[in-house]
């Protein structure tokens, strides 16, 4: 695979979401997100519900499953750390079986990152019991699938850490 | 000024097979909702997460397009939430209706004032976020003679009410209890949706 290889592609989220009957993405726009935007308001299969704060997205989630349809949030870890009161409240008690993709801000396989959001995100997520995986290209989408799988066999939050920016 | 639980009263009187989500003043179980609930399975307390009721209520509104979705807040809860007015106005969903109960207080931690209280217009802050339609009442005839008006307005609706505070000063631990728990409401909306 060449370095011009080695993103993620829009079109492989969505392929994901679709693929496990996604119906919104509830979402604030991020700079490792932010070329899913043209490919998921053209998308019929799925909702957009965009916000003004990332806090909301889990509650919007919230009363989407529990209206009896299947959402996932996308949102910056930066936003995680914003979103602490809805994640305990309305993510993990009261069992909500939801997909957090999350753009992984700072995040460097290749030496030390100085950007606290990449630094804090995984301890945060391990002192709240939320599982994660890593997606990095388009052979790692099908991750998305395993998180949905394990929300709901769960039914607990799951994240997905987007380590890369997407590609065009 | 208008007394809480009368201003449920009303709102209940009305509802049909319409999904109350419900949060502080509003839900209070000495005067808000559970203590006049006609249809306690319909339901939806989310006092776990103060703030979210209009986020959660907009999730149900777009879920549930064919059913009425009414929200009934506090003011200092919508404060700590108040970008969710744009996100809301943004989705526009016609069977949202958003109850504002105003009593200008923290009347859950002793009557400390809300910031902006006698300065700031909720009115005019719901029409410049963009809802569809905007009411405004400050005493139960009014509220009695007007909630058809509300109910049958198209919506995103906002309806700001001014309500009489009634202070909690006791213990926590002294409170009397909800009968449902946030997450008995959450497992048991989905089957009372099916069956209404």
């Amino acid at each position: 695979m060449t370095t011009q290889d080695a993103v993620i592609h829009p079109a492989a989220i969505i392929n994901e979401l679709k693929k496990n009957d996604v119906t919104h993405v509830v979402w604030l726009p991020d700079s490792e997100t932010n070329f899913m935007f043209e490919l998921l308001t053209g998308e019929p299969a799925l909702d957009l519900v965009p916000v003004c704060r990332e806090g909301e997205t889990m509650a919007i989630a919230a009363g989407l499953w529990v209206g009896g349809k299947k959402p996932v949030v996308l949102i910056q870890n930066t936003g995680i750390f914003e979103s602490g009161d809805s994640i305990r409240g309305l993510g993990l008690d009261v069992h909500q079986p939801l997909v957090m993709l999350i753009g992984y801000r700072g995040w460097s396989r290749h030496g030390l990152t100085n950007d606290s959001a990449a630094r804090f995100i995984e301890h945060i997520l391990h002192a709240w019991g939320i599982n994660y995986y890593l997606i990095e290209t388009d052979d790692d989408a099908d991750r998305i699938t395993l998180a949905l799988a394990e929300a709901d066999r769960n039914q607990k939050p799951v994240a997905v850490l987007v380590g890369t920016e997407f590609g065009a | 000024m208008i007394n809480n639980t009368e201003a449920v009263k009303v709102i209940d009187s009305k509802r049909g097979d319409a999904v109350f989500v419900a949060t502080m003043n509003a839900n209070n179980v000495s005067f808000g909702l559970p203590t006049v609930t006609s249809n306690e399975k319909l339901d939806f307390p989310i006092s776990g997460a103060m703030s979210k009721a209009s986020s959660v209520g907009l999730g149900l509104a777009l879920a549930q397009p064919q059913r009425k979705v009414v929200v009934l807040d506090g003011d200092g809860s919508l404060l700590m939430n108040l970008g969710s007015m744009v996100t809301v106005s943004n989705k526009a969903p016609t069977n949202l209706y958003h109850f504002l109960f105003d009593n200008g207080v923290y009347a859950v931690t002793g009557g400390q004032p809300v910031p902006g209280t006698g300065r700031s217009d909720w009115e005019e802050m719901a029409k410049g976020a963009g809802y569809a339609a905007v009411f405004n009442f400050d005493n139960l005839e009014d509220l009695a003679t007007g909630i058809d008006q509300v109910l049958a307005s198209t919506g995103p609706v906002f309806i700001r009410l001014a309500v009489t505070p009634e202070i909690e000063n006791s213990a926590v631990q002294d409170r009397p209890r909800p009968s449902r728990s946030v997450l008995t409401a959450f497992k048991e909306l989905p089957e009372a949706l099916a069956k209404s």
